[in-house]
């Protein structure tokens, strides 16, 4: 049989040509008006060379704590969802009452809108009247209420442990499926052979769901690199300078005052950067998939 | 009988699970409770329960000062437009790229999926929208919606194409059927399970779209849900009660596709994660 002519190519065309335009190609064009002067306020477009990355990675502006910000943002919620995901992804396989109930509960968070979760937690964590303080005080801990949002030393912190939060149910339920697909046959020879739940977990669990690890880990950096709704709700890059800016929350504000060069800028480092390292991630992603 | 080491083991994991639930039961709660309350007694955002008469009127206030109508129709067009796209273009894509495996194809397929990982450059996406007239229209958000959701939901199906065996196809190409009729009357029905599973994931993953329209839409008629709560809020960030009930309408349909469709949810959202 003809594949060419049973599988034929115009069935691609429409997804290639969607996702060209509006996704691939703004990125190509990013790149290049990233050495053009391009603002709201130009008239016409000159070209600058490197000028707008030299902005970008100057010492003097506030860039490289926006770069910085961004990998701490991601690595650090990567590992913590990693760990907090893992850890109940292993207590709710077990025989808990109401698993379903849990798993469901934690996994809530994970479909409600980023932007509503971060509204909402701006009225929790308000240090006058907030839930959490208020809390806090009655349980006679009052020494432990914070400005959570407003101080340059709690906030991006505070904006960590939102993001955790609304994601560890996701990370969880691909932990779980990854753990009941484990055969049950290692776990009852580990049983016969007397290994501790320690043993179990150490020889089994953690080798076997190695594989999954891989992917929540893709799948954390993938979104962590690119958050913008969280941060936006919840302090949109304050306190102060920058404190909790991320790439994209400066992105915006760069389009907001027209300073769109700048903007394209920040924009195609990352562009630039996940074009490669994506290829390595979508390699390991695709790695399941059956290839006859 | 029971040793009392696996009753007290028992006991220890039924308290740490609370332990996590809890948590992420308060702020839904917070909304519900909140919402029924009266502007005085939402000011605190307590989870002390609301007193009677409870303030049905919460509601319609909303639906009347929040424009809830316009956006929820806004949201309902952008997500079901950018459902039936989306499934169209990439179960297409996905089963051609899957079948007929050649070079160019696969590295098609490879470049396609690359736009899992790829940020948009929504500064550039500016320049392109405005080139192509779609700035500030509703089927430019839909479109745009729809190329986002395409490189994931690609892979989606793609996957499980794969899985449908071969010999349908060669009998049915035997029995006369073109590339379009074998498509959409044998293959396409296999491949139910995948596609209501893309058709749930893209309709939550749009309706909860904040930046695209954020960026592209400064008409107020035709914000979508998450905007207008947000907008509303920056208005009426005194009046709690009415900032829930307007989060409580915008999140019902998610909450509703989540108790219904959770199967399909979370198969997609293994996707790729877990072999099998």
């Amino acid at each position: 049989m003809n594949k060419n002519k049973i599988y034929p190519w115009y069935f691609m065309a429409g997804a290639l040509v969607l996702y060209f335009v509006l996704f691939f190609l703004p990125g190509l064009i990013g790149v290049g008006y990233s050495f053009t002067n391009w603002s709201a306020y130009s008239t016409e477009l000159r070209f600058v060379g490197l000028d707008n990355f030299r902005t970008v990675f100057s010492a003097d502006e506030n860039y490289t704590k926006i770069i910085s910000n961004t990998l701490v943002f991601t690595f650090v919620t990567t590992i913590i969802k990693n760990a907090l995901g893992l850890l109940l992804a292993i207590l709710l396989t077990k025989s808990v009452r109401f698993l379903n109930l849990h798993r469901g509960i934690v996994f809530m968070p994970s479909v409600l809108s980023t932007l509503i979760i971060g509204m909402l937690f701006k009225s929790i964590l308000d240090a006058k009247s907030g839930l959490l303080n208020t809390f806090l005080r009655s349980c006679g801990l009052g020494f432990l209420a914070q400005k959570w949002l407003v101080s340059t030393e709690f906030a991006f912190g505070s904006v960590m442990a939102v993001d955790i939060w609304r994601g560890v149910g996701y990370i969880m339920t691909i932990m779980i499926a990854g753990i009941l697909s484990i055969s049950t046959d290692y776990y009852e020879a580990a049983e016969i052979d007397g290994a501790g739940s320690f043993a179990r977990f150490r020889y089994i669990t953690f080798p076997l769901i190695l594989p999954t690890l891989a992917t929540t880990t893709v799948l954390n950096i993938i979104y962590g690199l690119k958050v913008f709704d969280m941060v936006y709700a919840l302090t949109n890059g304050g306190p102060g300078k920058a404190t909790t800016e991320v790439l994209y929350t400066a992105v915006f504000k760069k389009f907001g005052t027209g300073q769109y060069a700048v903007g394209t800028a920040l924009s195609s480092v990352m562009f630039l950067i996940m074009l490669f390292v994506g290829y390595f991630m979508i390699r390991l992603m695709t790695r399941n998939e059956v290839i006859e | 009988m029971k040793s009392p080491k696996k009753v007290a083991g028992s006991i220890f994991r039924n308290v740490i699970a609370w332990m996590f639930s809890i948590p992420c039961l308060i702020p839904p709660l917070l909304i519900l409770v909140n919402s029924l309350k009266t502007k005085q007694a939402a000011a605190a955002m307590d989870l002390k329960l609301p007193s009677f008469p409870i303030p049905w009127d919460n509601f319609s206030v909303v639906i009347e000062k929040g424009k809830l109508a316009q956006s929820f129709l806004n949201s309902t067009v952008y997500s079901v437009g950018s459902v039936i796209l989306c499934i169209f273009f990439a179960s297409t894509a996905a089963y051609v790229m899957s079948r007929n495996q050649r070079r160019l194809n696969q590295f098609l397929y490879m470049f396609l999926i690359l736009g899992i990982t790829l940020p948009i450059n929504y500064v550039a996406l500016s320049k392109v929208l405005i080139t192509l007239h779609l700035n500030n229209t509703r089927g430019g958000i839909i479109l745009l919606y729809t190329a986002m959701q395409l490189p994931f939901m690609t892979f989606l199906i793609h996957g499980f194409v794969a899985k449908v065996p071969t010999e349908l196809d060669e009998a049915a190409v035997i029995d006369g059927c073109g590339p379009v009729k074998l498509f959409f009357l044998v293959v396409l029905p296999l491949l139910k399970p995948a596609v209501t599973t893309a058709a749930v994931l893209t309709f939550l993953n749009t309706w909860n779209e904040f930046t695209a329209p954020l960026y592209f839409l400064n008409n107020s008629t035709k914000w979508p849900m998450t905007l207008s709560v947000y907008n509303f809020f920056g208005m009426y960030f005194k009046d709690w009660n009415l900032v829930c009930a307007d989060i409580l309408l915008t999140s019902l349909p998610v909450i509703l596709v989540y108790l219904f469709g959770q199967r399909y949810i979370v198969s997609g959202m293994t996707t790729g994660a877990v072999k099998g």
